[in-house]
């Protein structure tokens, strides 16, 4: 009785979804189809041929790889730095600035994007304007393809330290004092506690900030969605907003499915590399 | 020495986490000084941070020649369903903690699998799934397929799990129903995760954008961030009103971010990651 509410939404909204985009990614499944069932014929392997043959597609693929490469390790590297510059005191300075380094996480992507979107305006902006303080030109921020995929980063970036910043916070205050008292009696300095102490203890957050971030960057979506809806020239298209735009923008149903089976297959395959690496690591 | 250099080493930490703050605080600034600019304060070469002439009629303008009203009273009625889907969330948690049943933990695993699927594999499906109810551009439509979540369910049974079931049978040996023990003993015990939970709920109950996209065709039932996302593509030029539509959604975010932020951060201490 307790139970039953939320495993019945859970089932028709989580599970059987899996199983039905697996079904109509072998059809051609399309907005006629959608009015009427009986005009879906069966494609066999036809969508997922042809969307490894789409530029499009590959293009997003390629971007997708972009955007992990670089947005990873930012996001790892300045969430735990600034976890451990929190960390380094407790007065009301570093409570507040706690919550200063959260906030981007949790407001609302339109408005991030309509913010934002202000600030890399090529003749009104702030970042314009204080690139010609210094003498530089002014820059195409959403425009140019390759600046574009970076600005989205840039705004990724910033939005997504707080969350992992809290987690790595989280694992710091759950380290010892007594190990750092045992050190200081050794004669360890600060370097050496945070070298030999403080960053092996947050191997498990690490882990975690890592693996999450990595699938979060591989779903990339709705910077570019409400940022620049994957242009200029497809540069800013990611894998996810593909997906949706095959789906939602031209109803192309069976085709994006397939595109979002090649998505999840990518995702696992990562997170069992991750894993595999991880055990490795604790038996050495 | 040794303490000054300590010292030092503090107050460049210290001035390190300043430079960042204030770099991460720069669109927020940006935000909440341009929309009290009047439209002409807009073109001004160089830009100012902070408004000459502030004016309210940015805000005044969302109201009475936009439908903001609509949006917020939408967005409204989603925040207080999904306050719902929070109950039904503790409840299964409570159920899995605490009562036996048949393939009790293979339904955990599964649940917990539902986390791993990214959102754009169920999304098209779901979409379906939502017009064969001939839910598509209905409220039920919006709020349903987001109404219980597998990471909430795995908070609340995390924490029910250590609530010593003696309480339970005492209570029940009082004669006390099923649903009273849940409510009036369970819920109070787990109150922090209620807290963190229902705070989390909230900022992704006002912060809900894709989905109403989708499900949504008629304005009628447009969200806040539908709403503004609309203003940013229409009155893609009248900056003042699209800062402060922005405005408007992210100050209550972090006003009541403000108040129960101790709570959040503890909040992931509870779920055990460490």
């Amino acid at each position: 009785m307790f139970i039953a509410p939320a495993v019945i939404l859970l089932t028709l909204f989580s599970i059987i979804p899996i199983i039905i985009a697996l079904f109509i990614s072998f059809t051609d499944m399309d907005l006629v189809g959608l009015a009427d069932y009986s005009s879906i014929s069966g494609a066999g392997f036809a969508n997922y041929i042809n969307i490894f043959k789409d530029p499009v597609f590959l293009k997003s693929m390629y971007n997708t790889m972009i955007y992990v490469v670089i947005g990873v390790p930012l996001v790892v590297a300045a969430s735990m730095g600034v976890a451990l510059l929190l960390n380094y005191g407790t007065g009301w300075l570093f409570k507040s600035f706690r919550v200063i380094y959260y906030m981007p996480s949790i407001t609302n992507i339109v408005a991030v994007a309509v913010v934002w979107g202000y600030l890399y305006n090529g003749s009104y902006g702030l970042f314009n304007y204080i690139l010609s303080i210094f003498g530089l030109p002014a820059q195409q921020w959403l425009q140019d393809p390759t600046l574009a995929k970076l600005s989205l980063i840039l705004l990724a970036f910033w939005k997504s330290i707080g969350l992992n910043m809290i987690i790595f916070l989280a694992a710091l205050q759950g380290i010892p004092r007594s190990y750092y008292e045992a050190a200081e009696i050794d004669g360890a300095t600060g370097w050496k506690k945070l070298r030999f102490i403080t960053v092996p203890l947050l191997g498990f957050a690490t882990f975690f900030v890592t693996i999450t971030t990595l699938i979060g960057w591989i779903q990339f979506f709705e910077e570019p969605l409400v940022m620049t809806k994957g242009g200029p020239l497809n540069a800013t298209m990611s894998m996810a907003l593909f997906i949706y735009n095959n789906g939602f923008q031209l109803s192309k149903f069976g085709y994006a499915a397939a595109g979002s089976f090649v998505l999840f297959i990518i995702i696992i395959i990562v997170t069992l590399i991750q894993f595999a690496v991880k055990k490795k690591e604790v038996e050495y | 020495m040794a303490l000054r250099m300590k010292h030092i080493e503090k107050g460049l930490m210290i001035a390190l986490l300043i430079i960042g703050g204030l770099l991460m605080m720069v669109p927020f600034i940006w935000m909440i000084g341009s929309s009290f600019k009047p439209e002409n304060e807009f073109t001004v070469i160089p830009p100012t941070l902070f408004p000459s002439h502030p004016t309210f009629s940015n805000y005044r303008d969302l109201f009475v020649k936009m439908d903001f009203v609509i949006y917020l009273k939408n967005t409204l009625i989603i925040v207080l369903c999904s306050f719902v889907g929070l109950f039904l969330n503790a409840m299964a948690g409570y159920a899995f903690a605490k009562f036996d049943f048949p393939g009790k933990n293979k339904f955990f695993y599964i649940i917990l699998a539902t986390m791993m699927i990214p959102g754009q594999v169920t999304m098209i499906p779901t979409y379906l799934i939502i017009n064969q109810l001939h839910l598509v551009n209905t409220m039920a439509g919006i709020v349903l397929p987001g109404l219980v979540g597998a990471f909430a369910i795995f908070l609340f049974r995390q924490f029910m799990t250590t609530i010593p079931i003696d309480l339970l049978e005492a209570a029940r040996l009082d004669g006390a129903g099923e649903l009273r023990i849940f409510f009036q003993l369970m819920v109070p015990i787990v109150k922090p995760v209620f807290a963190v939970q229902g705070i989390l709920t909230f900022i992704g109950a006002w912060n809900s954008f894709l989905w109403p996209l989708i499900i949504a065709n008629d304005e009628r039932l447009y969200t806040l961030s539908v709403g503004l996302s609309l203003l940013k593509g229409q009155y893609g030029t009248e900056f003042g009103l699209q800062m402060a539509g922005a405005a408007f959604m992210v100050v209550p975010i972090i006003i009541i971010f403000i108040f129960f932020q101790k709570h959040i951060i503890e909040g992931y201490t509870i779920s055990g990651i460490k």
